[in-house]
């Protein structure tokens, strides 16, 4: 309550009754949606300390599985039953904006004078269209490389080499080198001996996700990094899956399987990924976004490391992506919604997330308490903060029809890495498809 | 009863004695639909409606989160050019072909063993106790099974000199994956309905083919077989129709991967629904499955001469 008070004396007192309102609001309850359930517990605590400074009010998180997530949340939607606030995401953001049911807080961020400049560079303007604020920044992601220290070292690399890997779509570059230092067979051969057999593989150096559409982990990182670009713009109408370059790319991560052997091919990887593998040492790294952090500590029972992804020819590169919270436009109490919103993206908040060490806050100050979190747990997270600083990012495509277009590439994709006919024709057929969408 | 006290008072009219006729058969038609009343209710709130709701939808472009557009016929005759429709209609084909025969075959012959050989309650439990496993549960546990790299079964393939196999994880093996988890899990209800189906069979069929010098396998074809027709036909109707509305398994093990492998026609009907938000398609493609079974049910049921029994 103190909290909340001196931040009201602080603004003008023309806003001061907007302040109040959510307080005197007696017995509001805010339903608080969210898909992580490593998060909920953290979120919890924030939600405590609101209600705490915020008498009269409730915050309800629900958490549900990603896909279930958005099922929930779209019948929400049309049968008035959508929680006040939600985590949003990019890929369903044009859908949402354009039937209407996030509720415009350019208004409420005018009046409570709200710094959208407090949020690390790009993530708030992710959620601005039209000159309107849809959500406040919440969190962001990068890719990385974790690895299996001992592996690493065992093949006789250093982390300094690690750090500085090199690689092109052509010979894959020192990056492939160290690939084949650390890929094992069946007869303990490496995969730079003679007489290393690649269809009988025990340690694989590489392993990734069954890929997505856009491949955030699997494959964006070395296709942007050769000079790839998926969409012409934010919101624009063309994707350029017909690339020679990424046809390029992708043909060298479908050999490095199929033909070299140094990478588990996508019949191998289920649908639990490749971080059961990783725990189970039969993979020595694997390109991961930064959500990805509690699930390798919890489930690794060995040294292990972050490592920054290789450096392409222009350059390291990795998508960047933040998830925002937004308000359902048919809420009842908006006015707690945005209390609770706004405390979510405070200081206070973003830190107390940030010390769990769970993301990274879209608060800067919140990510160095992220980091400080991590190496208390001897775990070294710049490789995620690295890129994210660089200004060696690329956004996650913000498209109209992004769930049908997502759903296509992801087909083709798989296709071309499982071997399934030419990687130039496949792409640029489904490319086609996708452009037809628009 | 009260009537019969009452009518040979009132006897001396026709017509009264005919209403007190009509009031006792309309008394007891009402106890009737008091007892059905329960269940339809339930059929018409939770199959009825939302049957004639998805013929409404089926004629309307609607995305969820706006009002729905009128379309008329708009939805089925894109339909007929979608061949992602027509591929999930073949996947579907591919999974009922795998499924059906096999746990049909097996479930007949798990219950005339369990009838003829070994009359036992725990190994009648054992072979139904997949079948009380929920489908999601089924899905997640041979999901780790079968996983390519870390799975028992992979293990064990290994074990005997067999190389790995990817199983759910391989565009030509996900679907055959799938339909052998619905045979691991539906065999024993099967069995269990075959083995209903042998106790209605009277013994003494058995007793006189025996005296006439018949084996087991020309009992099994000439008394077991035509005799379990009506149940056999019971088994096929709802294993087929099942079979063809498959998708918890698909949802936890593949979610119709990979590279649209497993998109049976459920799982193009869910990804338009709720993933790419065209209830109007989806409703379209369900009232399609929805005629398409009950025609498949019809020919089924005049095969099989269903509602006949060879008994009487």
């Amino acid at each position: 309550m103190r909290k909340l008070l001196a931040a009201s004396l602080a603004v003008t007192t023309a806003i001061v009754p907007m302040m109040l309102a959510p307080a005197k609001a007696a017995d509001a309850t805010v339903s608080y949606w969210m898909w992580d359930g490593n998060q909920a517990p953290v979120y919890r605590q924030c939600a405590d300390k609101f209600e705490a400074a915020n008498p009269g009010v409730k915050v309800q998180i629900t958490q549900d599985g990603w896909d279930n997530y958005w099922t929930k949340l779209t019948t929400g939607f049309t049968s008035a039953t959508a929680p006040d606030v939600f985590v949003n995401h990019i890929s369903r953001f044009p859908e949402f904006l354009a039937n209407g049911v996030m509720e415009d807080l350019t208004a409420r961020i005018a009046a409570d004078k709200v710094d959208m400049s407090a949020y690390l560079p790009g993530l708030a303007d992710s959620w601005n269209k039209g000159a309107k604020q849809w959500g406040l920044p919440k969190d962001w992601d990068t890719i990385a490389i974790f690895y299996n220290k001992k592996m690493v070292a065992d093949a006789g690399i250093t982390d300094e080499q690690l750090a500085n890997l090199d690689w092109n779509p052509n010979d894959g570059g020192t990056f492939e080198k160290a690939l084949a230092k650390l890929t094992v067979d069946a007869k303990g051969k490496h995969g730079d001996q003679p007489g290393f057999d690649p269809k009988n593989v025990a340690v694989y150096a590489w392993s990734y996700d069954p890929p997505d559409g856009f491949g955030q982990q699997e494959f964006s990182h070395f296709a942007a990094s050769a000079g790839f670009q998926a969409v012409d713009k934010p919101w624009g109408t063309k994707y350029f899956y017909d690339s020679p370059i990424l046809a390029k790319t992708l043909t060298w991560l479908r050999d490095l399987s199929i033909v070299k052997g140094f990478s588990t091919n996508g019949e191998q990887v289920g649908r639990l990924g490749p971080s059961p593998l990783f725990a189970a040492g039969k993979i020595a790294m694997a390109p991961q976004g930064s959500w990805m952090l509690s699930t390798y500590r919890d489930n690794a029972k060995f040294a292990w490391g972050v490592a920054p992804l290789p450096k392409g020819p222009e350059g390291r590169k990795s998508m960047f992506n933040g998830l925002a919270d937004s308000i359902w436009s048919g809420s009842k109490n908006k006015d707690a919604a945005w209390a609770w919103v706004k405390y979510l993206g405070s200081s206070e908040c973003q830190t107390i997330v940030g010390k769990a060490g769970v993301v990274f806050p879209a608060r800067p100050e919140a990510v160095d308490a992220a980091v400080k979190a991590h190496q208390a747990k001897g775990i070294d997270v710049s490789a995620f903060t690295l890129v994210a600083k660089a200004g060696s990012t690329f956004p996650y495509p913000i498209m109209d029809h992004g769930s049908e277009a997502y759903a296509i590439l992801k087909t083709a994709v798989t296709n071309v890495l499982l071997n399934q006919g030419d990687p130039a024709k496949i792409l640029k057929d489904a490319n086609d498809e996708v452009n037809k969408l628009f | 009863m009260t009537d019969r006290h009452r009518s040979p008072l009132s006897g001396t009219s026709r017509t009264a004695s005919g209403t007190s006729r009509a009031a006792r058969k309309w008394r007891e038609a009402l106890t009737g639909y008091a007892f059905v009343a329960p269940a339809f209710v339930g059929f018409a709130v939770f199959y009825l409606l939302p049957t004639v709701r998805a013929m409404q939808i089926s004629l309307t472009d609607w995305n969820l989160l706006r009002a729905p557009r009128f379309v008329g016929l708009a939805n089925f005759e894109r339909l007929l050019h979608d061949d992602k429709f027509w591929h999930s209609c073949e996947v579907t084909l591919a999974y009922v072909l795998y499924n059906i025969p096999l746990q049909t075959a097996l479930g007949l012959a798990l219950a005339v063993l369990s009838d003829r050989l070994a009359r036992s309650v725990i190994l009648r439990a054992l072979i139904i106790s997949p079948y009380l496993i929920s489908n999601v549960v089924s899905g997640l546990i041979w999901l780790f099974m079968l996983d390519p790299l870390l799975g028992l079964t992979n293990a064990w393939l290994v074990a005997v000199g067999l190389p790995h196999q990817p199983f759910l994880a391989s565009p030509d093996q996900a679907i055959i994956s799938v339909a052998g988890i619905s045979i691991w899990r539906h065999t024993g209800l099967t069995a269990l309905l075959f083995y209903a189906g042998l106790q209605s069979i009277p013994k003494h069929l058995y007793e006189a083919a025996r005296l006439e010098g018949a084996g087991e396998w020309l009992m099994f074809r000439r008394i077991t077989l035509p005799l379990l027709r009506p149940v056999m036909a019971f088994v096929l109707v709802t294993t087929i129709i099942g079979s063809f509305q498959v998708f918890d398994v698909i949802a936890v093990t593949t979610s119709g991967g990979p590279a649209d492998a497993s998109r049976v026609i459920l799982w193009f009907i869910y990804e338009n629904a709720f993933q790419f938000n065209k209830m109007g398609y989806a409703s379209a493609v369900s009232i399609l499955l929805f005629l398409v079974l009950i025609l498949i049910t019809l020919v089924q049921m005049r095969l099989l001469r269903a509602d006949q029994s060879d008994l009487d």
